[in-house]
């Protein structure tokens, strides 16, 4: 059982603090609602995936010191992405291995990092929300939370729990999007028949609305479904979760509520 | 052979582009992995025994001087001949001084990418000794001229109607009314071209999945046979095979087995798993008379000890590649040398040099559905991330995305600064498509917006609107 | 000048050395190859016999290839003749040269023609005794000797194996073990045949066909003689 009250440290993550604050006050709702204290420190900016898979060890370093220091004070932290949660937990200790002090420091914090939706459901125990989203949805798992965090089973639990909404599974959901962070610009020819073969599976569906849980996946998804016209819908899932779709959809305009595929 | 790996980036968009291995790409990417899932399914043991597998090539790796030299007492105690050959060219002229010594004219040859490394059918074939590939895959290319795409399926970016078209072009005994469109049809022509190519070969040479130290048995894993009518057949056998194929003894190679079919083709067992120690022996019907094998380094003895150790314990069994999406996006032949997908992403910058292959480790996402299926747990996104520092530490990234990153990095590292000036630019960026919600064109985003629109920033960053709810007391408990 | 050989391990030792010191002392390594252990054994594999032998079977089917039970030694030649008038193959075999085959009452087949010796090119169906079967996989070892050319388990197109039930052990491990005691310590036959089910492809568009270069049927003939590690 959690202890009453636990002091989280949100991670914002520097694509939703840049693109999307609405899916940081989604996360601090649910976490919230689940009985945490959440604070957002302010020394945080990346996790340093940019850098660090780029080769360039010695800025990731910095940063993931810069990171640890930040986030020393609390009991959880807390990162609405599996790939940024990822780093911090499985990538930050790899980063001292010749430093026993630094890796033991990189290791307590990876005690206590989770990602949103897992942290919600094996931490805090959530097992329902109160939301409601009258659409049929499909989910993406993206590839960090999946692979890394073993994040699968939790946001179809939480998601079964908003009322009105129906899950279809997206065959192959578990194939990656060809995202990649700095990957999706350095190959655009192969990131594109990637996204392009994840949008056809997508589209076929039904779904009205397509969810996941990194919000590099869904900027690309997104866009590659409104650059071939496509009408669905893209959010992060803490959003439906956290009853906070009065927003518009990733790439929407405001006011210019896209109709809706179903 | 000659690599093409440097113009990784056209390679890819020609393949891209063609509907050919687009289409065999569609119809593997489903297949294989299908077939692994259920294998791994119905063995409850399936996850222990990779962790098995995976121990015991690092107890090999760990201890390989030591094994190496007892493997070659005991192939020589059996009355084989071991050859050790640091380079590719040293195991070229091993290879063909035998043949010469023999008078062979006509060589068989089992699939092996250790001869597709050294490029050997070349050099047999410039020195007037004809190399049959006969392998259905490898026979295939091979009529084509092309290199293998995949290391246990090399046609599998070819199709039916192309086979047909190249056995009607190169079977000059072929009546223009014999039916060749099924696959039945093809393999049943192949079969007969082949056979007595097996009966009229001087040499046969396979390659070896494993080197048994404990009995000098060099063993190699097929589904067609043609291995052993390679080895069988003619008065020598040559065995090539690299230095890191060794384990300590039979128990070691049967856990691996159990891991191997499964995971390649979902098999259970390969229909043929051949087990060779020395020539045939005095009261022996059949069987070659001469046994060799060439051990070949070739730059593997200086990845021990290296960040990239762990890439020796592959035992080539393709399932990354088979669950690789970018390998599916682009097919083997875009990767330009022997080794496609992610385990060629790592080792083929250890054979052929960072400089020339540096883009295979870079053309991945890091999704690790490779690492989730090696059966003998390779890390292989880790071992792409080291290149990328070895890249970087040589100064070999593109100088533009050098400097991109860098400006990056350096506010990244002043979260003041940093948030400054990204809420300056966020507020800009938002301003600018808050009208259409997305950008489907953006200076300096041009990687991203040639194929997907841009989605537009909300306006304010999150921290900029939480530190405003907090100053209006909007906060948290 | 170093040779080769010294110019490889040479570099081997170097780069381990890098590495720290082995976990393994000389003795230990010593012993992993006189005394090899098993180990992981799947449940499959660890059957009671009779279990093994239907293991055996069907595995074997599940590999494409066919199976008849006998109970007796001496109905064999019938079940071979059967065997090739219900595939409308010709009557006739090339058989390995060991006793135990030569000496079955082949003799009563009158419509049969036997040889033996390793395949020619033209046989078209051989029968061939086995070392082992294994029944967690369906795997018959076969291995060659004065009495069993390896020629005969893939140049024909068709190969008849005849497998005693008391051949069949669960798991590799075990068929290695009945090696050593057949041919000492550290010492195998020059060929060692694991063969599962007849020969396959999957070279043209991931479609399976069988009889790519070896046997396009295999058939066993199981015959009953109890349990020889019992
Ligand atoms: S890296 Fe692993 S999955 Fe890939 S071929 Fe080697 S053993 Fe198989």
């Amino acid at each position: 059982m959690p202890k009453p009250e636990p002091k989280v440290g949100l991670f914002v993550t520097c694509l939703v603090d840049l693109f999307r604050p609405s899916v940081g006050f989604a996360a601090v709702k649910l976490m919230e609602a689940a009985g945490c204290r959440v604070e957002v420190p302010e020394l945080q900016t990346c996790c340093g995936q940019p850098a660090y898979n780029s080769g360039d060890r010695a800025d990731t370093r910095a940063i993931a010191l810069q990171v640890i220091d930040a986030f020393q004070s609390f009991d959880y932290v807390v990162a609405p992405s599996g790939s940024c949660a990822a780093m911090l937990k499985s990538h930050y200790p790899e980063l001292f291995d010749k430093e026993p002090d630094l890796r033991a420091k990189a290791e307590e914090l990876s005690s206590r990092t989770f990602e949103l939706v897992s942290f919600l459901t094996d931490i805090m125990q959530v097992s329902g929300v109160e939301a409601a989203f009258p659409e049929k949805v499909t989910y993406h798992d993206s590839c960090s939370g999946l692979r890394e965090l073993g994040v699968r089973d939790q946001p179809r639990k939480l998601l079964s729990s908003v009322n009105e909404l129906s899950l279809v599974e997206l065959p192959d959901a578990d194939i990656c999007c060809g995202f990649g962070g700095t990957f999706c610009v350095k190959y655009p020819d192969i990131s594109n028949t990637m996204v392009s073969s994840k949008t056809e599976s997508i589209e076929n569906t039904g779904a009205g609305t397509l969810l996941a849980g990194d919000l590099g996946c869904l900027m690309n998804m997104a866009g590659k479904l409104q650059r071939s016209g496509s009408d669905i819908e893209v959010r992060h899932v803490a959003e439906v979760l956290a009853d906070m779709t009065d927003t518009p959809a990733i790439g929407v305009a405001d006011g210019d509520v896209q109709s809706r595929g179903n | 052979m000659q690599s093409r790996s440097h113009r990784f980036k056209e390679n890819a968009r020609e393949a891209i582009a063609d509907p050919h291995i687009q289409a065999a790409m569609a119809k593997m990417k489903v297949g294989f992995t299908g077939k692994r899932l259920a294998a791994a399914a119905r063995l409850p043991e399936f996850e222990a025994l990779r962790d098995a597998a995976r121990d015991i090539k690092n107890h090999s790796l760990a201890n390989l001087d030591f094994y190496l030299e007892r493997y070659e007492e005991k192939v020589t105690e059996c009355g084989g001949q071991v050859h050790w050959a640091p380079t590719a060219e040293d195991a070229r002229k091993a290879i063909l001084d035998i043949c010469q010594r023999v008078g062979a004219k006509t060589v068989t040859k089992g699939k092996s990418m250790i001869s597709e490394e050294i490029a050997l059918n070349e050099h047999l074939e410039n020195a007037g000794i004809a190399a049959v590939e006969t392998d259905l895959g490898e026979y295939i290319i091979q009529l084509r001229k092309e290199p293998p795409s995949h290391i246990i399926a090399p046609a599998v970016h070819v199709s039916k109607e192309q086979v047909e078209a190249d056995f009607r072009a190169q079977h000059q005994h072929l009546p223009a009314d014999r039916s060749l469109s099924e696959p039945t049809d093809l393999v049943n022509e192949a079969r007969q071209i082949l056979r007595q190519r097996y009966l009229d070969a001087d040499v046969g040479i396979t390659g070896a999945n494993f080197l048994i130290a404990e009995t000098g048995t060099s063993i190699i894993v097929t589904n067609e046979g043609n291995g052993d009518l390679t080895q069988s057949l003619p008065k020598v056998h040559i065995v090539i095979a690299s230095i890191e194929k060794v384990v300590p003894n039979l128990e070691d190679a049967s856990t691996i087995l159990r891991v191997l079919a499964r995971s390649a083709t979902g098999q259970e067992f390969s229909a043929y798993t051949t087990l060779s120690t020395g020539p045939r022996r005095a009261e022996d019907p059949d069987g070659p008379e001469e046994y060799h094998v060439i051990l070949l380094d070739n730059g593997r003895s200086s990845m021990l000890g290296s960040e990239f150790q762990e890439m020796l314990r592959c035992i080539r069994c393709g399932a990354c590649m088979n669950h690789c999406p970018v390998y599916h996006a682009v097919g083997g032949h875009s990767y330009g040398w022997v080794y496609p997908g992610p385990m060629g992403a790592v080792l083929t910058p250890n054979l052929i040099g960072v400089e020339e292959a540096g883009h295979l480790p870079n053309a991945s996402t890091f999704c690790g559905r490779c690492e989730s299926v090696c059966p003998v747990r390779i890390p292989l996104p880790k071992m792409m991330r080291h290149w990328r520092e070895r890249e970087f530490e040589k100064h070999l990234t593109p100088t533009s995305f050098r400097s991109g990153l860098g400006i990056w990095a350096f506010l990244a590292r002043r979260p003041a600064l940093y948030r400054r000036l990204t809420g300056l630019g966020i507020r800009a960026l938002g301003a600018l498509g808050r009208r259409r919600g997305r950008f489907r064109s953006l200076p300096l985003a041009g990687g991203w917006t040639k194929y997907r629109d841009l989605p537009a920033p909300q306006g304010k960053t999150f921290q900029q609107l939480w530190a405003e709810k907090q100053k209006n007391g909007g906060s948290s408990k | 000048m170093t040779s080769a050989r010294e110019q490889i391990l040479g570099a081997v030792k170097t780069s381990l050395k890098r590495n720290g010191p082995t976990e393994s002392t000389p003795e230990m390594l010593a012993e992993r190859l006189s005394d090899p252990k098993p180990g992981l054994i799947p449940e499959r594999a660890q059957l009671p016999h009779p279990a093994q032998v239907d293991l055996m079977e069907s595995m074997l089917i599940e590999l494409s290839a066919t199976v008849q039970r006998v109970t007796n030694v001496d109905q064999v030649p019938d079940a071979v003749v059967d065997y090739l008038k219900a595939r409308n193959l010709p009557q006739e075999i090339r058989l390995a040269p060991s006793r135990e085959l030569l000496e079955l009452p082949w003799e009563g087949q009158s419509l049969l023609k036997t040889s033996s010796g390793p395949a020619r090119e033209p046989d078209q169906v051989s029968v061939t005794g086995a070392f082992a079967g294994v029944a967690e996989t369906g795997t018959l070892m076969l291995h060659s000797g004065a009495d069993s050319p390896t020629t005969l388990n893939f140049l024909p197109e068709n190969h008849v194996v005849v497998l005693r039930s008391s051949q069949v052990v669960g798991a590799y491990e075990e068929g290695w073990a009945r090696l050593r005691r057949a041919f000492g310590n550290g010492t195998m036959p020059r060929t060692l045949n694991m063969i599962s089910g007849p020969s396959r492809t999957g070279d043209i568009e991931q479609k399976i066909e069988l009889g790519a270069h070896g046997p396009r049927r295999l058939h066993v003939i199981i015959v009953e003689d109890g349990d020889a590690s019992a």
